[in-house]
């Protein structure tokens, strides 16, 4: 069963991969004290006498970040403890006040779980090839809670500078197993997990902010066999597509270095996003020895004493759930739902916009997907009328509910009204990419703006009579077409009642009536 | 008038009454200090003028309205220096206020000196401070006990009327015992260590030295109550234990552990001890013998719990946010190194050691949770003779106040100065040290009074019967 | 795992994860007490602590923190005490990753 592996080619291999991912949690104070959990702001201004780890002081666990984190192990399915603890895990480093940072070791609050990789949550480009993994689960092995560390910043005379504001903030670390097993799939990962965390308003989740930081761990095996290879783990890693870079180049790498005859040696490598490589850090060194306690100044939390029934009252409507009832209630296609899912706030817009007439859903989808974020593309022109309206807002749509600047700053219902003006054939498709565009550049809404653009479609019987008759009056050989049995000449006399109509006539009734004239 | 002799109570009354002003009773204070702490060196340091100023806008009115207090260097006081007798902090200015000490200011309490003690409170002798040994006032060439030593020797000298101290394994009660002087530990979260510069959190605690039981249980009123800044701080309501006082013991069944009368305790320790259980008989206590089987483990479980966690507490102390740094460090490895090779003394390098040690990767099971497990066997022991009785009587200390040097060069030797003492921070429980008379040379000896978890009321009923039935707590040392 | 009474303390090793730089005299001094103190606790192995569980604290209530924001220092009070400090910063010599 051992075959010499030197006999392999780059695609008998596999990768293995587990990920270790540090969120920050939205609450409003630090983990174990009562400063600002906010960032910017001047260097050590948020900071007290706990979070300096000054003599003397003691923490005190924050209720509201151990509810986040048993409502992400809701989400993702894990048990959660009923009894949990704090430890010290002990090493020295500047940017960590105390010289151990409080975690949690042997009792974690949430073991098991999974996440599943939603199809939409791959990369684009590769969401045809990864149609086979989609809906894999990845195993989560825990989740559990701990303080973040300070901000250093790296001088050139040789000296470094610490920000304490971070400090003692909460970090929920969430370790999956090592289950993935392509670039692709560890982007799906993170993808999916980030949109579970804002669903639970636990975090945003945003990695260029450093608000879910995430450690890699990277082997290759060939296919087949059980044990895993000598792994390395990449840093420096400051976005999900990243992510998937990183790992495409070190899967690369590591296959190179095996198949040419080499072993991979166990290290810390470093991704350089611009030059698109990893670069060696520090080999295999000597164990850490944490030297793991229980934290004497903190009491054992009991989850049943209230706090996972205040977690459970959180628990939010999850994306699975969201996209079949977003189909089912409202008509939309399986895609339609899946991209509004991603996008909890615009899926809330869209809720706001439909729910008058549900039937109109998946048009009221249509104008949001394409025309609104098409537009949003388009960007600074679109920023600009945006901020214009902002004003504009303020007076005519008070009401509006704006989650985040990324959403239509208009009334929800205007929507509505505008998909009803489209269906029931009242405007064209092009006219009603029109009314939408001014319908967001003014904030008027699209009753208005089609009585102001004279879009208002003519269906009065004895008005489109007089166009058609001019119509048939000026085009005698279309007249003769049709006559003879050309019943596309028609469509020819159509037009010219468009034109005489400068648009605003119906045509379905345009066409009725032509045909009853011709014809008599 | 002459006050540094008085209690809190008898002081109190002259200062409401208008007798004597607060400034005086400062002034007299500092005057007995420059007579007698050149040969006690009982303080680290005195700012009179401070106590002065806040003398001056003392309220009379309040419960502490104008009383000077004297403070363990290890309890944080904002705008004053908590060096816990250590090189490592010098220079450290405390940004905040201790819990304990909110509540001495809210009481009208003026923060009067930081005493001499053990670095980090680590010894049991005072020797380990890094500016001297503090001497005892009974006999100059002897140790004070420790580590609160410096708080023992300035109320036993007169040099304070009472004073904040902290007890690890003994700490308050120990010294107490070889300076004749009344030593409170609390139950363990009965006082908030917000505040407090952690040697072993689960053992530490706050507790205080005085002249008389009813001053103590007049200040534990004060210190004690729930402190939503302190995880392990309890919440229950605060008796008011001096109005228990006086109540007597007749009726009470006072419990005496064979373990505590064994060999190597001094003869005339055993016999004043003795000699305070047939008081507390002839007073009309029943008096019933229990066992605490577990009691000769409690000095090893007690250096693997307190040394791990101290070296866990002790990390912070390393250069970067405050105190001592050492000089031109190459790298931040060799700033940590030297600034902490520098800053700490033998003692706390030794424990630091230990502590890394007994948590180190292999070692974790056969030391610090196997000595966690034996702790528990221990809490378990007192739980089972409370069943029988309302308070315990131990020595406090198998021996009097030994020589300066004595036990230096040996560690252990040491460590077993606070043998029967240590089990109570181990069982989280309360106990307190009384005078209980003198040896043959005039060293005093003390009784031990151990109570069960919040058995502060009784237990300071019981201390307060046997010393209004004596006259040791009257003695003065002959300084 | 070790057995304790088999071995005995590497001070040095231990003083390295300590982060103490030691003389040659200190960690001889230490070795020697130190090995004394753990040969005392090695008494500790006679226990049957086999029934004991360190789990389920009887009275455990949950004493935590609700989460609202109070008063942080203000900026040089938190930096008064620092032993090197630039632009707000706690400053220590280079610290590699
Ligand atoms: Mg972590
Ligand atoms: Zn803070």
């Amino acid at each position: 069963m051992n075959s010499p592996t030197t006999h392999l080619t780059a695609t008998d291999y596999e990768a293995v991969i587990g990920l270790e991912v540090h969120v920050q949690l939205k609450t409003k104070t630090k983990m174990f004290c009562a400063c600002k959990n906010e960032f910017g702001g001047p260097a050590n201004s948020h900071v007290c006498p706990v979070c300096l780890g000054l003599p003397g002081v003691l923490p005190v666990p924050n209720e509201e970040a151990i509810i986040k984190t048993i409502l992400t192990g809701e989400m993702l399915g894990c048990q959660i403890a009923t009894r949990c603890k704090f430890d010290r895990k002990n090493y020295f480093y500047p940017d960590m006040p105390k010289n151990y940072q409080i975690s949690q070791y042997d009792e974690p609050l949430c073991q098991g779980g999974a996440v599943r990789l939603d199809l939409l949550a791959f990369p684009k480009d590769a969401q045809k090839d990864a149609a086979a993994s989609a809906d894999k689960p990845i195993r989560l092995v825990r989740i559990h809670l701990e303080e973040d560390v300070a901000k250093s910043f790296h001088f050139e005379d040789g000296t470094s500078g610490i920000d304490f504001n971070r400090a003692g903030t909460p970090l929920m670390e969430i370790v999956s197993e090592a289950d993935i097993s392509s670039p692709e799939e560890a982007f799906a990962y993170l993808s999916a997990l980030k949109q579970i965390l804002i669903y639970g308003g636990v975090s945003d989740a945003d990695m260029e902010k450093g608000q879910m930081r995430c450690d890699v761990n990277i082997s290759i095996r060939p296919r087949g066999q059980k044990e895993f290879g000598t792994k390395c783990e990449l840093k420096n890693l400051n976005s999900i597509s990243g992510v998937r870079r990183a790992l495409k180049y070190e899967i690369a790498r590591q296959i190179d270095v095996v198949t040419s005859g080499g072993q991979i040696e166990q290290q810390t490598r470093r991704w350089d996003d611009d030059k698109g490589e990893t670069t060696l850090m520090r080999t295999k060194e000597k164990a850490h020895d944490y030297r793991y306690f229980p934290d004497p100044d903190i009491q054992p939390v009991r989850t049943d004493h209230g706090l996972y029934e205040k977690a459970q009252s959180l628990m939010p409507e999850l994306p699975a759930a969201k996209k079949l009832r977003l189909v089912r209630d409202f008509g939309l296609s399986a895609y339609q739902a899946a991209v509004l899912a991603s996008d909890v706030p615009l899926a809330n817009y869209f809720e706001k916009a439909a729910k008058p007439k549900p039937v109109n859903g998946a048009a009221v989808a249509n104008f949001l997907l394409n025309d609104f974020l098409a537009m949003k593309l388009a960007a600074p022109a679109f920023a600009a009328a945006e901020a214009v309206l902002k004003k504009v807002d303020s007076q005519t749509a008070s009401h509006v509910q704006n989650e985040i600047p990324n959403l239509p700053s208009v009334d929800p219902i205007f929507f509505t009204e505008l998909a009803e003006f489209s269906t029931s054939g009242k405007i064209n498709s092009r006219q009603a990419k029109e009314v939408f565009a001014q319908m967001l550049a003014t904030g008027k809404s699209p009753a208005q703006l089609v009585k102001e653009l004279g879009l208002e479609q003519v269906s009065d019987v004895g008005q489109l009579e007089a166009f058609c008759d001019q119509a048939i009056a000026a085009n005698p050989k279309s007249v003769a077409d049709f006559k003879a049995g050309k019943q596309n000449a028609v469509n020819a006399l159509k037009g010219q009642v468009m034109k005489l109509s400068k648009g605003t006539a119906n045509p379905q009734l345009v066409g009725e009536i032509l045909i009853r004239k011709l014809s008599a | 008038m002459e006050t540094t002799s008085l209690t809190i109570p008898e002081l109190r009354q002259k200062l409401s009454s208008g007798a004597i002003r607060p400034r005086e009773v400062v002034d007299q204070l500092a005057a007995r200090i420059a007579a007698v702490d050149p040969k006690v060196k009982a303080y680290l340091h005195v700012d009179a003028e401070k106590a002065r100023a806040a003398a001056d806008s003392a309220n009379p009115a309040l419960p502490l309205g104008g009383v000077p207090i004297a403070v363990k260097d290890v309890i944080n006081v904002k705008g004053d220096p908590c060096t816990c007798a250590s090189k490592i902090l010098e220079g450290y200015v405390a940004p905040y206020d201790a819990t304990v000490i909110a509540k001495l200011r809210e009481a009208g309490a003026i923060l009067f000196g930081r005493t001499n003690m053990d670095e980090f409170a680590m010894g049991s002798s005072t020797e380990n401070s890094s500016w001297g040994p503090t001497h005892n006032p009974w006999d100059l060439d002897r140790i004070p006990g420790g580590s609160s030593g410096g708080s023992a020797a300035a109320v036993a000298g007169h040099e304070a009327f009472v004073a904040l101290w902290t007890d690890t394994g003994g700490s308050i009660r120990q010294p107490a015992a070889l300076c004749s002087c009344v030593g409170l530990k609390p139950t363990y979260g009965r006082v908030s260590r917000y505040g407090l510069t952690a040697f072993a959190s689960s053992l530490d605690q706050i507790g205080t030295f005085s002249k008389t039981v009813e001053e103590a249980a007049l200040l534990l009123e004060i210190i004690a109550g729930h402190d939503t800044r302190d995880n392990t701080s309890v919440n229950r309501s605060v008796p008011k234990y001096a109005a228990s006082l006086g109540m007597g013991v007749k009726g009470l069944r006072l419990g005496v552990p064979k373990e505590y009368f064994i060999a190597g305790i001094d003869p005339e320790v055993e016999k004043a001890v003795r000699a305070a259980i047939d008081a507390y008989r002839g007073q009309g206590a029943e008096i019933v013998e229990v066992s605490l089987p577990h009691t000769q483990y409690a000095v090893a479980v007690y250096y693997i719990i307190a040394t791990a966690e101290a070296s866990a507490n002790l990390a912070r102390f390393d250069g970067v946010r405050y105190g001592r740094r050492a000089k031109n460090p190459k790298d931040i490895l060799d700033l940590y190194r030297r600034t902490r090779a520098e800053g700490f003394g033998a003692e706390v390098k030794r424990r630091i050691i230990l502590g890394t040690y007994v948590l180190s990767s292999g070692y974790y099971d056969a030391y610090y949770n196997r000595a966690q497990k034996v702790r528990h066997l221990i809490a378990d022991d007192f739980r089972q003779a409370f069943k029988k009785c309302d308070a315990l009587l131990t020595p406090t200390s198998p021996t009097p106040a030994f020589k300066l040097g004595e036990r230096t060069q040996d560690p252990l030797q040491m460590y077993l100065a606070d043998i029967f003492t240590i089990a109570v921070n181990l069982a989280g429980i309360c106990g307190v040290s009384i005078p209980c008379g003198f040896t043959s040379g005039k060293l005093p000896i003390g009784l031990q009074i151990i109570g069960p978890k919040w058995g502060e009321e009784t237990m300071l009923r019981v201390a307060h019967a046997y010393e209004q039935a004596t006259p040791w707590h009257k003695e003065k040392p002959p300084l | 795992m070790a057995n304790p009474s088999s071995d005995s303390i590497d001070v040095t090793y231990v003083a390295d994860l300590a982060r103490l730089k030691l003389s040659a005299e200190e960690t001889a001094t230490f070795q020697k007490q130190l090995g004394d103190v753990l040969g005392y606790v090695s008494q500790l192995k006679e226990v049957d602590v086999s029934k004991v569980s360190l789990l389920g604290d009887a009275d455990l209530e949950n004493r935590l923190r609700t989460d609202e924001v109070r008063a942080s220092l203000p900026v040089a009070e938190a930096l008064a005490n620092a032993p090197k400090q630039e632009n707000n910063l706690f400053v220590v010599p280079k610290i590699v990753e």
